[in-house]
């Protein structure tokens, strides 16, 4: 990471050298590169990441999270927060204040009347609005005055930030988008395809999946910015493609969520056109402990269910032995390399929620492991090479999906485990069926017939709490509930379960976090989940651009008004 | 072809038949070689780890990445050693282990489902050319397994097969019949139409009329006549069955659905090589060239005993 700050303070040196001259579109044209291309340019009207990124350009929220997750006004003046009074006591309105002289890239001015419209255009009950979750629990948005906007929630809500921020929840032109409503929203071609927004870019041409060239806005509130005067964005291909593009060729000047080896990657970097650079969300490779049995000998319909505690998982010096005996430096290196950091937590970030109590688990510890399970009474009494008590062998049946770094973590994890002892059968299984989550599957993530699997996961957003939720009693995958469930590893503790009723009504951040960690750490030190690598999200771009930010809570392009081309004089 | 055919007809005792065969076999070089391959790479697999005794599966990390011996030869600085004359793959496992492991896994799923695929097409394409009642239900039979998408098929028998076979024969051998079945039964198709389009064509020469008129049961032409004359095309079946058993068994692996992810095979060391393929090409020619000459092996076997056993042209 030392890397990391040289290149944003060099980035600063740059800026400070050069604000004084700088002009809108004095540095000519930028082109990035997605290889997964978008197909429209209405968030509200996709679920997926790519047009989330590529209309940030153009669309803008009301507030956003830089690239450290917090919070930042963006068209607005403040932040609301219960201490400056935007957000009511009770926790059930909040109200932003839109800063004043933005405008739309078509001139006119951006009002409260907006947001309010955006907020009908996606809670429309016809509409299909992609991003209504953001909108939970809203029951009203009222314009106060031109510039006040106040939205009121259904019951007490700690997190009100989930409507108007973040790029998947800009605001939309109300005289653009007034004849869209409802089921009419995916008939409006032109609109989709040419949204007018508050961003530093226009849409000049919009090809679906394929080409986009943008303009720089006229009307954008900054005079001197963009640097750039036109952008071109281009989809499709691959992501080893897009790579070579920014950091071999040189083609391209940006490229997004490059998902290679290390290897490979340094491989590109030696090409001297572009720098990789990696930004961390809470995304995490882990392990997940399976507290029931899933031994095939039980019916179907009881198996991996609570009915049926597991044979030897549920003795936590096993799974705190299994933890033990795992290098985590060494599967940074072999998987990861720069786009992968050591962790010892489930939630590893934002920082703020990011726990200090469990940092023993960077050290492999054999010796400690082996004593641990002798002192549990778990020895080798048939001489096998693998322990056993009662008659109970520890012997783990070890599922993840078909991946070649998965591949080499499980062949890396058995080693180990068959040095303490405990035998392990390695299976992968198509990332398809895996995740699909078809309840008629056996081999899904969630029916979980296997002894330990697996796989990452993340939230969206810089807020833990809904995710802490997922390991509450009652939510494992179980036939009654068609295998729908997210406590995956089927975790019950009273102690956790009180102490995420504690967080839901908690509002001051402090307190959150602090709560947030003692949750975090009764699943770290219970060993239900075993964490293996935090790992990030790379992109890369070309040497010659600067102000690049990589931002994993918000769009990669979120403040692309920023970005400059670097003179070599 | 009827000049080479006049006055041949077999009428000497079989000892004396197969002893024909072999020196027409003899005869042909490549199929001399091919055969010698074929037991040397059989011999180098199944001896292999009695002379080479590093485990297959065991990691040694600081010892990976290693290139093999002959690296030497242009890049002094390369990491090698006499411990892995081949090389390491990326966690330091032994190539030259794998490479043999590998090797009793493939040539074994290669042989049991062509085999498998073999009897099952021949008796399929026979009993249809020969019998004509059965001719129409078998061939639409052959039809609809043929428009059977081969992908989803394996899904549904993987998940439907692997748990039972599983607790049976453990993980390996279970998941070994399993991929065996699977493979053997969805690649007869082609065997099948082609030998039925030969014996179609064979049955109403003179010479099977002949044998007819004289009283032979349907039993004794199908084995006396017919098989010897259909069996250049199911040689050539064999050969290119046992390549794509092998291939197949590799993308089943890949797709996860094959053997346990550390469990080498040739197909399995080539899948996973491809990223590396620039760094390290021997981890990938390695596997693939020991594939393709097994394939080539089989193809030359093949091609002379075609040739000494096809009675049309024997004794020339």
């Amino acid at each position: 990471m030392i890397f990391r700050k040289f290149a944003i303070g060099t980035a600063l040196a740059t800026l400070l050298a050069t604000a004084g001259t700088a002009e809108r579109g004095s540095d000519g044209a930028l082109s990035i590169i997605y290889w997964q291309a978008p197909s429209i340019l209405n968030p509200f009207l996709s679920g997926g990441t790519k047009e989330q990124e590529i209309s940030s350009l153009i669309l803008e929220p009301l507030a956003r999270y830089d690239e450290t997750g917090q919070l930042q006004p963006w068209l607005t003046t403040e932040v609301p927060t219960v201490a400056n009074g935007g957000v009511s006591e009770d926790l059930t309105s909040i109200t932003w204040k839109i800063a004043p002289g933005i405008m739309w890239s078509d001139g006119t001015a951006f009002t409260a009347n907006d947001v309010k419209f955006t907020a009908d255009y996606c809670m429309h009950p016809k509409g299909g609005c992609a991003q209504l979750s953001r909108f939970g629990g809203v029951t009203s948005v009222k314009v106060i005055d031109a510039m006040t906007v106040k939205v009121n929630f259904d019951q007490p809500t700690p997190f009100p930030y989930g409507p108007f921020v973040g790029a998947e929840s800009p605001i939309l032109q109300k005289a653009q988008f007034e004849n869209c409503m409802g089921p009419k929203a995916q008939e409006c071609t032109e609109q989709n395809f040419g949204p007018v927004g508050t961003g530093p870019f226009v849409v000049t041409e919009f090809r679906p999946n394929d080409v986009i060239t943008l303009d720089a806005s006229q009307n954008y509130r900054d005079p001197a910015k963009p640097a750039f005067a036109t952008l071109t964005v281009k989809g499709g291909g691959d992501a080893t493609a897009a790579g070579r593009a920014v950091m071999e060729t040189g083609e391209f000047d940006y490229a997004w969520n490059l998902q290679l080896a290390p290897d490979v990657i340094a491989g590109m970097q030696e090409g001297g056109k572009g720098t990789p650079v990696t930004g961390f969300g809470p995304l995490v490779e882990r392990l997940m402990v399976n507290f029931t049995d899933p031994s095939p000998d039980l019916p179907e319909g009881a198996r991996s269910t609570r009915k049926h505690p597991h044979p030897f998982l549920t003795d936590i010096n096993v799974r705190k032995a299994l933890s033990l005996a795992i290098d985590r430096s060494l599967l940074v290196e072999i998987g990861y390399g720069q786009a992968g950091k050591l962790t010892c937590n489930v939630v590893p970030a934002p920082e703020a929620y990011n726990s200090s109590a469990n940092n023993d688990c960077v050290t492999q510890d054999l010796e400690g492991a082996k004593a641990l399970l002798d002192g549990a009474g778990w020895v080798d009494s048939d001489g096998d090479g693998v322990r056993d008590k009662d008659g109970v062998k520890l012997s783990i049946l070890y599922q993840t999906s078909t991946n070649a770094v998965r591949q080499d973590f499980q062949a890396l994890i058995k080693d180990w485990w068959n040095r303490i002892g405990v035998e392990t059968e390695l299976r992968n299984l198509d990332g398809s069926v895996f995740f699909g989550g078809d309840p008629g599957s056996p081999d899904t993530v969630q029916k979980f017939y296997a002894d330990i699997e697996m796989y990452a996961n993340t939230f969206n957003g810089t807020d833990p709490q809904s995710y802490l939720g997922r390991w509450r009693c009652g939510n494992e995958p179980r036939p009654e509930t068609q295998w729908r469930g997210e406590n995956v590893p089927r975790f019950c503790s009273r102690d956790y379960g009180a102490l995420h009723d504690e967080l839901s009504q908690t509002a001051d951040l402090a307190e959150r976090s602090r709560i947030a960690k003692a949750l975090n750490d009764i699943l770290m030190q219970e060993y239900a989940i075993i964490p293996l690598v935090h790992r990030g999200r790379l992109s890369a771009h070309a040497n010659s651009l600067g102000g690049v930010k990589i931002n994993v809570w918000d769009s990669e392009l979120w403040n692309v008004a920023d970005w400059y081309r670097i003179k070599s004089d | 072809m009827s000049n080479l055919s006049v006055g041949n007809i077999p009428a000497a005792p079989p000892s004396s038949r197969w002893r024909d065969i072999w020196s027409r076999f003899k005869r042909h070089k490549g199929a001399v070689i091919g055969g010698g391959g074929l037991i040397f790479i059989t011999l180098f697999v199944l001896i292999g780890p009695c002379i080479w005794t590093l485990e297959a599966t065991r990691i040694d990390i600081r010892a990976r990445d290693m290139r093999p011996i002959y690296t030497a030869l242009w890049n002094g600085d390369a990491k090698i050693g006499w411990t892995h004359p081949l090389g390491t793959d990326q966690l330091g496992r032994d190539l030259l282990s794998q490479m043999i492991e590998g090797g009793r896994t493939s040539l074994a799923v290669g042989w049991a489902s062509m085999i498998l695929a073999l009897v099952l097409g021949t008796l399929v394409g026979v009993l249809s050319g020969f019998f004509n009642r059965l001719d129409f239900w078998l061939m639409r039979f052959t039809d609809l397994v043929l428009s059977l998408p081969i992908l989803p098929l394996l899904l549904v028998a993987v998940t439907l097969f692997r748990q039972p076979l599983r607790t049976n024969f453990g993980p390996e051998t279970g998941m070994f019949i399993l991929i065996v079945g699977v493979v053997g039964l969805t690649s007869w198709m082609q065997t099948a139409r082609i030998v039925r389009a030969d014996v179609l064509v064979l049955k109403e020469r003179d010479f099977i009329q002949a044998t007819r008129s004289i009283g032979t049961r349907p039993f004794g032409i199908i084995t006396r006549h017919l098989l010897p004359n259909v069996l250049s095309p199911i040689m050539v079946s064999a050969t290119l069955g046992l390549a794509t058993a092998i291939i197949t068994e590799s993308a089943l692996s890949f797709l996860g659905v094959g053997f346990p992810s550390d469990f080498p095979t040739w197909g399995k060391l080539l899948a996973d090589a491809v990223q590396r393929m620039e760094e390290y090409p021997e981890r990938v020619f390695l596997p693939g060239i020991a594939i393709s000459l097994t394939v080539l092996a089989v193809n030359f076997l093949g091609d002379g005993l075609r040739d000494a056993l096809d009675p049309r042209i024997r004794g020339r």
